[in-house]
Parts: C-alpha cells; structure tokens; sequence
C-alpha cells in the first residue's frame, strides 16, 4: 500500500536537501512543493504551526517537521539503504555526531554575517570545529557512515555544496586542503554519490543568492 | 538536569547502576576521556562503551533494554512525534528557562513571556492526554520532567496536575531533587552571578 510521499521545501536551504537527498537515496516517489519563505502557503502553517519552517515531509497527509526528525521517520518507515547502523551502539554514535553536525552549524554561519575582527573570531571557532570533525568524526575512513553514506553525511553535506561558496561569499576560507585533508577528501567523494549527485544545487545559482545576502547583512560587500 | 532524563529512564527499565557525581568545576579525568568533544554530563558507559547526549543517551536505553517498559512508541509516526517534542523541550524550554534567570528588567519580561508562550504550546500538545506518551509515560515525559523543578518560580502557570502524575512514579520522584532546594540553589546562583 503506496501512500502520497509530498516535501515541502525551498531552495537553496541545505536542510531541504538533506530530505532531498535521502529521499533520492532510498529511491521514494513523492511531490516537491517549492516554498516562497517570504510568503509562507497556507499548507505550510498548517502543516508546520510550531516552527513555521521547512522542510516538511508529509506523508498520508501526516506531517513531520525538523530535518533529523524527518530523517529518523524516513529511516524506519523505508529501510531500504539504511542510512543508519543496526547495532545500538553505533547508531548513538551516527546520531551524537548527527547532533554535533546539526548544533555547529550557526559557528559556520557566523563568517556569513559577521565582517573584520569579528569575522576573524568566528573563523577561529568555525576551524575548531572543522578539527573535531576531521580527526574525531571522520578519522580514516570513507565516510561518517563508513563505507557508506550515513546520517552525518547528509546532515554534514551542505559543507560539501555549500560551504564554499559561503567561503567565497564572505571572502575567507575555513577547509583549506592542507589543513583538513581527510575533510576536503570527503567533500569531492560525498559530491560524486549516486543519489546526491543528482541533487546538488547551482553554484552559480547560489553565489548569486548569498552574494545578495551576505550584502544585505553587511551593508556592502568588501573586495 | 540532563541528568536527571538518563536516570528516570534508567529506572524506568529497572536497571542497576552505578553513579558518579561529578564537580563541574573541575571534571574528572573519566569525564574528559569518555566525553572529549563536549566535556559534558551525562555519559552514560555500558560494557566500557560511553554514549553522550541525554536524549540519545534514553533513546539507546530503550533500544537495548526494548522488552521493560517502552519510552518510545513503536508507530514511526507517533516515534516522529515524540521526538519533535522532545527536542522542542530542548530548543525552546530550555534555551529559554535558563535567559530567564540570566536577564533582568525589560529582557527578562519579554524572554520570560515567550517561555510561558512555550509551556503554553505544550499543554496544548498535552491536552487531555494523562502523559505526553498518552496513556503510557514516555519520550517526552522523560525530557520533560527535569524542567518541571524549575517551574516553581512560576506558579502563574497553572496546569500541574500533568507533573502532579509523573511525580507520583518512583522512577521520577527517586530521581529528582527537591524543587525547593532548587529554588534556594537559583537564588544562590543569582546573588553570586550579579543577577539582581
């Protein structure tokens, strides 16, 4: 019994894509519904009335909303191509490191808006963090799922799409390949997977967009 | 307080273990080995093995020790539910408690607003349900229940009866401070912080 599979998401925000993704991953049909974020659809208040946010999944007309919620559902209800271990152990450890992914992501942002000392500052924390992840969370292998792409992948790939152009944007770079060579691995190898591939948004895109951002943040773009 | 969700569940699954009190003033040489990134409490370590996070922490307890007493619901559906819930415990009720002791004046009127706003959005989650589990104490009651010793500044609150019921289990009234003696710490807290 097929029930309607619809995600309620907006370009080009990286947790619409890590729905996307996993999604496409485990191979499941379903409806994209583009959000206007300025202009939010009566099926999104509706659908999402605490947080007003997406992505949402809706699945039989039920909805789920917050991207590692939606993941954990779309785990358990289509286990095909699992995206998290079996054993229990290890599955705490796919989701501390999921939660490490999801918590750090505002340090990141923090060079996007931030300009001179400030920005330097952020930069400093940001690499900290880049550090943990490299030597404690990816280690020698593959993957943070290992031999394959697990939650932390998905949860860590706007780091593969997005990150640069942020870096590009805000006129610093934080994964320089020397520095985090295993990191910069992974982001070329997590680029090329059957299934994210496919879905990866514009660069060209997206350099416009948070190049308009970055300027209203800012006030004006430095050289 | 994070604590306090591992050792309700714990005691939930009727588990034996042994505790250590830790000074977070100056951690032990255990803590910083089984918690490296965070440096935090609670580390739960079972077979040597250390797990972090509290709710991941009680999600592992539920899947090991599956067969007593079930914290999550075996529905996806209802398991997604109870899990958006408890991590809007997380983001909102307790990001927002604790800017709440921390502001004073005109700040702390508009922060301590919006927290009454959240406790409001979750008794509407509660409704007439006798847990947030429904007829079953659960994930969210457990992620919950820590917060409630803090709600005793804020009496303006109402509806206890939901917290009345939990207390009135072992496995949570074993493992919760006194609120009273909570209050005095927060008032303690206050004066040594400059927090008028």
């Amino acid at each position: 019994m097929e029930e309607e599979v619809k995600l309620l998401g907006a370009w080009p925000s990286p947790y619409s894509y890590r729905v996307l993704w996993a999604l496409s991953l485990k191979d499941i049909k379903y409806e994209y519904v583009e959000e206007d974020l300025s202009n939010k659809s009566d099926l999104l208040l509706q659908y999402n009335p605490v947080y007003k946010k997406i992505p949402v999944l809706v699945h039989g007309g039920k909805p789920i909303s917050e991207s590692l919620v939606i993941l954990e559902y779309m785990e358990e209800t289509w286990p095909q191509n699992p995206l998290l271990p079996q054993d229990p152990y290890d599955k705490a450890m796919a989701r501390f490191w999921a939660k490490f992914g999801e918590d750090k992501g505002p340090i990141f942002m923090a060079i996007f808006v931030t300009v001179g000392e400030e920005q330097e500052k952020a930069a400093k924390e940001a690499k900290e963090q880049l550090t943990i992840l490299e030597e404690q969370a990816l280690g020698e292998k593959k993957f943070f799922g290992g031999d394959k792409i697990g939650l932390t992948d998905i949860v860590l790939g706007w780091m593969a799409g997005w990150l640069d152009v942020i870096e590009e944007v805000s006129g610093l770079k934080l994964l320089e390949a020397e520095t985090f060579p295993r990191l910069h691995a992974w982001v070329q190898r997590f680029k090329e997977v059957p299934g994210i591939k496919e879905q990866l948004p514009d660069r060209d895109e997206m350099l416009v967009y948070y190049k308009k951002k970055r300027e209203m943040f800012i006030g004006s773009v430095k050289p | 307080m994070f604590g306090m969700r591992v050792r309700i569940a714990l005691a939930e699954k009727g588990l034996k273990y042994e505790q250590r009190e830790e000074d977070l003033r100056n951690k032990s040489p255990l803590l910083l080995e089984t918690n490296p990134v965070h440096k935090k409490i609670p580390v739960l370590i079972h077979n040597g093995k250390p797990i972090c996070e509290s709710l991941i922490i009680v999600e592992y307890i539920d899947e090991v020790w599956k067969d007593e007493s079930p914290l999550l619901p075996s529905d996806p559906y209802q398991r997604a539910q109870a899990r958006f819930w408890a991590d809007y415990v997380d983001k909102k009720v307790f990001t927002l408690g604790r800017m709440v002791w921390r502001t004073k004046g005109e700040e702390q009127e508009t922060i301590t607003k919006e927290y009454l706003e959240c406790l409001k959005v979750l008794e509407g989650e509660l409704g007439d349900k006798s847990y947030f589990g429904g007829e079953k104490f659960g994930f969210v009651d457990v992620a919950l229940m820590p917060f409630y010793i803090w709600f005793y500044a804020y009496e303006t609150l109402g509806n206890f009866t939901w917290a009345k019921r939990c207390m009135e289990k072992e496995s949570v009234s074993s493992s919760l401070p006194d609120r009273h003696q909570v209050y005095e710490f927060l008032l303690e807290f206050k004066k040594l912080n400059g927090i008028e």
